[in-house]
């Protein structure tokens, strides 16, 4: 078995209001040194070894990130089958 | 009875909060803005409805640091009345006043419409006008509704009367259908539907003018206890 | 990227035609050379592509549009502003426009949907109104392709998404499938508002050396040549113009409401508007248009998202919840006051200049200058050639043809469960429908009612258009709508006041398309006329084609007035013992009936005919029985015929009915015009009959039963079965 690690981010010209309102939050805290806050998603699966780079592209860009917003990268471990 | 009416920044049933407060419970109420940091002069405190910060990030996660949930968790130590609604309970699980947490529906979508709920324990502060087991129709209104705790917490809640109010037909997942809770001591209560949405013939349901009636009956008791 | 380069130069862009990209033609190039005395640098030519661009200068339907009729009685404000004003007495108002999100909705739905709301909402707002409702008029291809149910399902998502967070109640709307609609689907959004007379505000730039100060959210490279974009037909390289795709800030627009709200009551406020398509452009522009001055602007004070962002793409970007103010000099720091409180900033970024141009300053230099009614106001009109399409003669020339039915409580069942005629709960129960605490009817009667807080008076309001009339038909189908959403005014007890419109159509460079916009758009104006509902506020898009041509759609947003909240009629039973009542002739119409797309697929043959007087004389009628206390229920007949109204009339109810209809049972589902059912109580039947001479038909019954005896039949069966069809088959699609 493989683990998959897809991080999705919003693309860089994209608004992140989620994120700009987390900033000013932590500026109520006290924390006035944050200059931006973005927020993405990070979404594990565990495949089988058959699954390759290609298969996880294919994964991401039909359904795991929105690729009108939102850029991608994902990491593959080998974890020990149960 | 004076209501204060806290506003945070994307609150958006305050303006029905108030009116269900002076127009049809015919009592007093103003608005109290997040950044205020006093309660002086109010006898209970209404958290209304809506996104507060957008909801980003956790629902009611950046409310509970305005200043004036000081003074709220404050007045709520004193055993005064403290009702959230909706994105008001969101806020009051967040900050730490009542147990347990408010997770996606379980269909994963908003959800707009008349519930029916049973009045699980009518003998606290905001529940004496309905009856043990009575079924009313009040609208939920949310995204984000389906309680959940622990065991413990559970068996917490049920040991020492802490729910309010259970959902007929749980439209959201919620453990033990639960739609509103109290605290140990009885005078913060949170719940996901909106009382203040069923105070007009009008607009179809009155079921929730007695939420506010009982809080005035008991405001009306405690001020004669401590003359 | 273009942003990392340096720009093209005057003469690239004239020899290389880099405006043709942009959307304006060789002859248009020209023109702004003539304009201007000059050849325009890129900054300028950018300008001037939005502000030309159809959805910004209504070049190509302005020949049509002017066919409206757009003044009466208790119009404050017609079209020209953010939105129209309607007198509704005691100093109040009631503010409205419906507005297309079709292009972005395709191609980023959730967003494309949601930022469409959140621009129709600044509309309401930016003249001072406080918004008290939205409406949805939405058109998708079949459901049960993965596609649509894609599109359809996050478009409703979109809407709820901003409408919910935002605090305004979606209260209506309406939502019909069709396949001409498959690639191309139409997202329109309507904003109601309410507003005391004193407080309405104008987009005006007066005053020379007034301070112009942007509020809202920082301008990022999001939707640059938005308003270009939604003015072409959406083609194969539409995947290449995704980052035009724009995200929408709900909590943003909230709190931008409730500050520009507290400064419409400031005497330091001299102007107010949105920048909405083609942003800073055109809201500097047409505020100084106006207004007759100018206006300078100081590029390096905008707020910005990004970093080294040039000219062209400040003034072109279609960052969301923005608003543009002008403000009494010397009084910038009370406006400051009021937005900061909301955790907003009002930032000085120009003045109000005397000689009349926008000019623009960055680091330094003048990087445009340009005539500002060259922009708002001198865009080339068009009388675009208009040829009758063969489809329509070869319609014309059919024969009416009434189509056969074996089964009629199986064909009665199947359409209920039609999407478009299915109930929408699965839709509407994601929309908080409630907030404001002023909904009287919520979605799924005729048309939604708000009560105006304060008073005893109610405001109805609907969105309305069977595209298929349209199709066949575009001047009778123009007609319908309009009717049609005044039948369901005055169904739910109002009298209609006045309409918004949002023409969807093709390709109007296509003779066939211009003439399907012109006669549509002739049949509404007539039908306007006659029963005096002028055309407030508006807005058209155009090009909807993607392979083929969507159906004609010119969706009419309707709001009447319920003077007292007793006169809410509603469309579902209310008693046992009531008498059933038919108004008007039912005649075998069924070209662009539900029926006859579900038996073939397609439309065909003729629209169905009206008689604007008649429906006039039945309205007035009806609301006289209303207002005279006679009536329980009452509800149009429209889409599926007397079968479909019947039936909707006891859903949600615990009552069934008996009826005796003397017509062959086909004809039960025959679209014939302006016609009602109502439900009387027994002791006004005489007197309902007298008044409006419609046709006993039948009682209201306390059974779980509905009896219909046709020229043909008996045909008998459960209401909950019915309701249980119709109850669940969109929900069914989209499990």
């Amino acid at each position: 078995m493989k683990k998959v690690i897809v991080f999705a981010t919003l693309r860089e010209s994209i608004l992140d209001p989620q994120g700009v309102a987390v900033k000013g939050g932590l500026a109520q805290l006290g924390f006035t040194g944050v200059e931006e806050v973005r927020i993405g998603k990070r979404i594990e699966l565990l495949v089988t070894d058959e699954t390759t780079d290609m298969m996880v592209r294919e994964m991401c860009e039909r359904l795991l990130v929105n690729p009108v917003m939102e850029d991608y990268e994902f990491s593959i471990e080998e974890v020990a089958s149960v | 009875m004076k209501f204060a009416v806290i506003v945070f920044p994307g609150s958006n049933c305050d303006l029905d909060m108030y009116h269900a407060v002076t127009d049809a419970l015919g009592e007093e109420a103003s608005y109290v803005f997040h950044t205020e940091t006093s309660l002086d002069g109010f006898d209970a405190v209404l958290l209304p409805g809506g996104f507060s910060y957008g909801d980003y990030l956790r629902c009611g996660a950046i409310a509970q640091f305005s200043p004036i949930m000081e003074e709220v968790k404050r007045f709520a130590t004193e055993g005064k009345p403290v009702l959230g609604v909706c994105n008001g309970f969101q806020v009051l699980v967040e900050a730490g006043l009542l147990p347990g947490v408010l997770l996606r529906n379980k269909e994963l979508k908003f959800m707009c419409r008349t519930t029916r709920l049973k009045v699980a324990n009518a003998s606290t502060c905001f529940t004496s006008d309905y009856a043990d087991g009575e079924v009313i129709d009040i609208p939920i209104a949310h995204g984000e509704g389906n309680y959940y705790c622990d065991d413990a917490t559970y068996a917490m809640l049920k040991t020492h009367g802490q729910i309010a109010f259970t959902y007929v037909d749980n439209p959201n997942g919620s453990r033990g259908d639960i739609a509103g809770i109290t605290n140990r001591t009885g005078n913060v209560l949170g719940m996901m539907p909106h009382p203040e949405r069923a105070v007009e013939a009008l607009l179809g349901s009155t079921d929730g003018l007695r939420l506010f009636t009982s809080l005035v009956k008991q405001g009306a008791n405690h001020v004669k206890t401590t003359v | 990227m273009l942003k990392r380069q340096s720009e093209p130069t005057t003469e690239m862009i004239k020899e290389q035609r880099l405006y043709a990209e942009m959307g304006l033609s060789d002859a248009e190039y020209g023109l702004v050379v003539d304009l201007l005395g000059r050849e325009p640098n890129y900054t300028e030519i950018g300008l001037f592509s939005v502000m030309w661009s159809e959805h910004c200068s209504y070049k190509t339907s302005k020949p049509v549009l002017r066919q409206f009729p757009t003044t009466g009685p208790r119009v404050l404000q017609g079209p020209g502003e953010g939105a129209g004003v309607v007198d509704i007495g005691d100093g109040q108002a009631v503010v409205f426009k419906i507005e297309s999100h079709n292009h972005p909705s395709a191609v980023e739905p959730y967003q494309g949907a949601a930022t469409g709301v959140g621009g129709i909402i600044r509309d309401i707002f930016s003249m001072g109104a406080r918004p008290v409702a939205l409406l949805n008029s939405l058109r998708f291809g079949h459901l049960g392709t993965a596609n649509v149910d894609r599109l359809f399902e996050r478009v409703v998502a979109g809407i709820a998404g901003y409408g919910n967070c935002v605090g305004i109640p979606t209260v209506g709307g309406e939502i019909a499938f069709d396949h001409s609609y498959t690639g191309n689907p139409l997202v329109n959004a309507m904003c109601v508002g309410l507003i005391k007379h004193e407080d309405i505000q104008k987009g005006l730039a007066k005053g020379i050396g007034n301070s112009v100060m942007y509020v809202g959210a920082a301008t990022g490279r999001d939707g640059i040549h938005g308003a270009t974009f939604a003015s072409e037909d959406l083609g194969e390289d539409t995947e290449a113009k995704r980052p035009a795709v724009q995200v929408g800030d709900p909590f943003m627009e909230k709190l931008l409401i409730e500050a520009c709200l507290e400064i419409v009551g400031h005497p330091a406020l001299v102007g107010m508007q949105d920048m909405g398509a083609a942003g800073l452009t055109s809201s500097s522009s047409e505020m100084a248009s106006k207004a007759g001055t100018g206006i300078e602007m100081h590029l390096d004070d905008v707020p910005q998202r990004e970093t080294e962002m040039t000219p062209y793409e400040m003034m072109l970007s279609e960052s969301q919840e923005r608003m543009l103010l002008v403000v009494e000099r010397g009084r910038e720091a009370e406006i400051e006051q009021i937005v900061s409180k909301w955790g907003l900033h009002a930032v000085h970024i120009g003045e109000v200049i005397e000689e009349k141009v926008l000019r623009l300053i960055h680091h330094g230099d003048v990087v445009a200058e340009v005539p500002v009614d060259a922009l708002a106001e001198e865009a080339p009109v068009y009388n675009k050639p208009a040829r009758v399409p063969a489809y329509y003669e070869e319609f014309q020339s059919m024969k009416e043809e009434t189509p056969v039915v074996e089964d009629t409580l199986d064909t009665w069942r199947k359409l209920l469960r039609q999407p478009t005629i299915a109930s929408k709960r699965w839709v509407y129960d994601q929309y908080d429908h409630m907030v404001q605490t002023s909904t009287v009817i919520a979605p799924g009667s005729d048309a939604a009612v708000i009560r105006v807080r304060g008073t005893d008076k109610a405001l109805a309001m609907t969105t309305d258009c069977n595209s298929r009339y349209v199709y066949l038909d575009p001047y009778v189908g123009g007609q319908i709508a309009v009717a049609e959403a005044a039948r369901n005014i005055v169904a739910s007890g109002g009298l209609p006041l006045a309409i918004t419109d949002c023409l969807n159509f093709g390709n109007p460079d296509k003779p066939e398309g211009f003439w399907q916009l012109k006669e549509a758009t002739a049949g509404m104006a007539e039908a306007c006329r006659i029963l005096e509902t002028p055309v407030i506020s508006g807005n058209v898009s155009l090009y909807n084609e993607s392979g083929q041509a969507i159906n004609p759609t010119p969706v009419v947003g309707m709001v009447g007035l319920i003077e007292r909240t007793e006169w809410i009629t509603t469309q579902s039973f209310k008693q046992a013992g009531d008498r059933i009542f038919l108004l008007g002739e039912t005649m075998s119409e069924f070209g662009g009936s539900e029926l006859q797309y579900m038996l073939h697929e397609k439309s065909f043959g003729k629209a169905p005919r009206i008689d604007l007087s008649l429906e006039q004389e039945r309205l007035t009628n009806l609301r006289d029985a209303i207002q005279s206390g006679y009536v329980n229920t009452i509800h149009d007949v429209s889409e599926g015929g007397i079968a479909v109204a019947l039936a909707e009339m006891t859903f949600g109810t615990r009552f069934g009915l008996e009826a005796e209809i003397d017509l062959p049972s086909v004809l039960l589902f025959s679209e014939t015009q302006s016609r009602f059912l109502a439900a009387v109580p027994a002791e006004h039947a005489d007197a309902f009959k007298a008044l409006t001479g419609a046709t006993e038909i039948g009682r209201v019954t306390e059974e779980d039963k509905i009896r219909v005896k046709t020229a043909d039949e008996l045909i008998e069966l459960e209401r909950s079965v019915l309701e249980r069809d119709w109850e669940g088959a969109i929900a069914c699609y989209m499990k």
